[in-house]
């Protein structure tokens, strides 16, 4: 539903940011009710106050933020209005929070096409219905040209932790099974093959999703069964399971054989040297459960979209405490390490 | 899950390799000493855990076949240099860019506003030059005879074109004169070779016969799929037990004794034969290519007059004898401890094809 009138979007199309927009003048104002209004509106928003006033159900709430850089801003599958959603969204539900509120702070480069943003907009207003969030909160700054890439975004997020729910990464015990919710490296992979430079065309799609509504029913069915849960985004599933083992000072082994890996994200790996264990994603989920209470989880995340492909990759040790180390085909074994430095630039 | 790959998955398939590794263990009935010349090489077999599943009659010791490892200092700091200069577009792969010289590295050049770019190929930094006509674009050429050919192509198409804005600083090195001085040493401990495939991709095998008669020690050119490694290493290892020093090609799919004859004579064309040092080793005569006389104005060294830069090596880095063999990378003193890839001593330590470096990411063993 629309509560102002857009302006005809062949008028749109040809319209850029303007540093005007971002002065807090006429132009500002024009700029939010025609482009930012008309998608995310909702009843603390409507107020244009300075601040939204909240009342939360519960006292222990969780509280988040991130920024978001990447480039290019759209790419296959997704853009940066959907992933600076999702992102905080997952970031809040992976500490055993229910996603309430999200803020949003927009950084815009003079000259990016007003086009442009309100397709970001229409995603993120898209993604916070999907995820059940309300962005009620918000802000604009334009810079000169050159001082951005186009637009960079950020969003905090405010949710409530469930009754019950002590979710730490330093809760993982020996036996547990680790659980990787699908493939890996899809998110970083798309972003690769989708920038100049690089020319080789692929199929391959950002896995960009929120995971609220997985994690809520893992939670709700299988209750205590997870004793860890991470988002393995920047650094890939090796960074997410390097950081689990040593916060929780216990080994963690995982078997080659297991990791799921779509081949055309495969393929792009093996062309450029790069391990999928090394590449972001963003709608995954790493978690560590009793062995017991394994098989129940993984068919509750097999209802789920970004749950379909989820199998066991391996499980937590008592040998070598705060490393991860890869059971070869061959069964021979490797450390699987933190990547170093910049392997993709500005994935998220 | 993992749909088959075709070209890749029938050289991983582990029934083959446990078939392969079945044959070594029986094969191998006295000690040898095996080294696997290139860098590629030494990164699938500790990334697959090979060396492990080797029996202990065996060792593998780790070659000088990195580019990174063994590009001199000085043409590190050269580099630096020039690609801090304002004009200067700096192109290079990108293992290069975290290659430390005395002080900084070229990430370092960049954040302090040098204009540094990674490109997957020197055709790529010459359309980068077609570009930005009031930019010098520099690609750093370094490699063995494998990127020889792109890079002398890069060249060649430059002075088709007219391309004047465009510059290469050459790091090119070769592998058979390095077999001869690891061959040569007093302290030799080599008895056979898995050749790099790649490299004989581009040269043949034919020019490793004369080696292999002179100094007695069979020559296996290899692929880097863990089938064809071990397909490789017992070759070799059958070719010892027998007493045969000969070179047999393990790397048919893509190897032939000529080689790729237009990739040799693209080299010809714009490179000729010259005294080059290497990182860790020193100068070794005839090692390596410098651009002929025909193309020196596409010489960054000369155009940016950087010739007269010189460096030196930390004194703690024993990368020099790891690059010959002679020393395992856990075996340095500073492995580990002074040295990791967050804090290199050595190029060995940087590089994904460095002998350090992998074994620092993926030896269980050795942390």
């Amino acid at each position: 539903m629309t509560i102002a009138p857009i302006c005809p979007t062949p008028i749109m199309q040809h319209e850029t940011v303007q540093m005007a927009h971002g002065a807090g003048g006429r132009l500002s104002q024009a700029l939010m009710h025609r482009v930012f209004m008309p998608h995310l509106h909702n009843s603390f928003l409507d107020l244009l106050d300075d601040q939204a006033k909240l009342d939360l159900p519960s006292r222990r709430i969780a509280f988040t933020t991130d920024t978001y850089v990447v480039s290019p801003i759209f790419f296959p599958g997704s853009n940066i209005g959907e992933l600076a959603v999702n992102g905080t969204v997952n970031d809040l539900a992976v500490g055993g929070a229910t996603p309430l509120y999200l803020s949003a702070g927009f950084v815009l480069e003079e000259g990016l096409s007003l086009a442009e943003l309100e397709a970001v907009v229409i995603s993120m207003a898209e993604a916070a219905r999907k995820a059940g969030v309300m962005i009620v909160t918000g802000d604009t700054k334009v810079v000169g040209k050159g001082q951005c890439d186009k637009l960079f975004i950020n969003t905090a997020g405010i949710g409530i932790i469930r009754e019950g729910v002590n979710l730490s990464c330093r809760n993982m015990k020996a036996g547990d099974s680790i659980i990787l919710s699908g493939t890996v490296g899809d998110h970083g992979m798309a972003i690769m093959t989708s920038r100049e430079g690089l020319s080789f065309q692929s199929r391959i799609t950002s896995d960009c999703a929120a995971l609220n509504g997985m994690i809520s029913t893992i939670l709700d069915e299988v209750p205590f069964a997870i004793h860890a849960m991470r988002d393995p985004t920047r650094g890939g599933v090796a960074a997410t399971l390097n950081e689990l083992a040593s916060s929780s000072s216990i080994g963690i082994e995982i078997h080659e054989s297991t990791i799921p890996v779509k081949s055309d994200v495969r393929g792009a790996c093996e062309l450029l040297g790069i391990d999928p264990l090394h590449v972001a994603n963003e709608g995954k989920l790493v978690v560590a459960v009793a062995a017991g209470d394994a098989e129940k989880v993984l068919e509750v995340m097999r209802r789920f979209d970004p749950g379909r492909d989820a199998v066991i990759i391996g499980s937590v040790v008592d040998d070598h405490p705060g490393m991860v180390v890869m059971r070869t085909v061959y069964g021979s074994q490797r450390i699987i390490d933190l990547p170093l430095g910049e392997q993709l630039p500005r994935i998220c | 899950m993992l749909r088959p790959m075709k070209y890749i998955d029938e050289y991983r398939d582990p029934e083959l390799a446990r078939k392969l590794l079945e044959e070594i263990r029986k094969k191998a009935l006295h000690h040898w000493t095996i080294m696997e010349i290139c860098g590629g090489q030494t990164h699938s077999i500790i990334r697959n855990g090979i060396d492990q599943l080797l029996p202990d009659t065996l060792e593998l010791v780790h070659g000088p076949g990195c580019p990174v490892c063994v590009t001199p200092l000085e043409s590190i700091e050269r580099a630096l240099a020039i690609a801090a200069r304002e004009e200067v577009i700096f192109t290079s792969f990108g293992d290069m860019l975290r290659v430390p010289g005395n002080a900084r590295d070229l990430f370092m050049v960049r954040s302090a506003g040098g204009d540094v770019r990674i490109v997957f190929s020197p055709l790529d930094a010459l359309q980068i030059a077609r570009d930005n006509p009031s930019k010098e674009v520099v690609f750093f050429a370094v490699g063995f005879e494998t990127t020889a050919p792109a890079n002398a192509m890069a060249v060649w198409q430059a002075v088709r074109e007219g391309i004047n804005n465009f510059s290469v600083l050459v790091s090119q090195v070769m592998v058979p004169p390095a077999m001869r001085a690891i061959l040569s040493s007093p302290d030799n401990r080599v008895q056979g070779f898995l050749a790099a495939g790649h490299v004989c991709a581009v040269m043949g095998y034919e020019e490793y016969e004369p080696i292999s008669r002179e100094f007695q020690v069979p020559i296996v050119p290899t692929g880097f799929e863990p089938v064809e490694l071990l397909a490789g290493i017992l070759k070799t290892v059958e070719l010892l037990e027998e007493g045969r020093a000969e070179v047999v090609n393990c790397y048919g799919r893509v190897v032939s004794r000529a080689g790729n004859p237009i990739a040799q004579e693209t080299i010809q064309k714009v490179f000729e034969v010259i005294d080059r040092p290497w990182r860790g080793i020193g100068l070794i005569p005839r090692s390596g290519l410098g651009l002929r006389e025909a193309f020196a104005r596409f010489d960054a060294e000369t155009k940016f007059k950087v010739t007269n830069i010189f460096a030196e090596e930390s004194s703690l880095c024993m990368s020099g004898s790891v690059l010959q063999g002679k020393l395992k990378p856990d075996g340095c003193p500073a492995f580990a401890k002074e040295c990791t890839p967050q804090h290199p001593l050595g190029a060995t330590m940087v590089s994904s094809e460095g002998a350090c470096a992998a074994y620092y990411q993926y030896h269980l063993n050795t942390l």
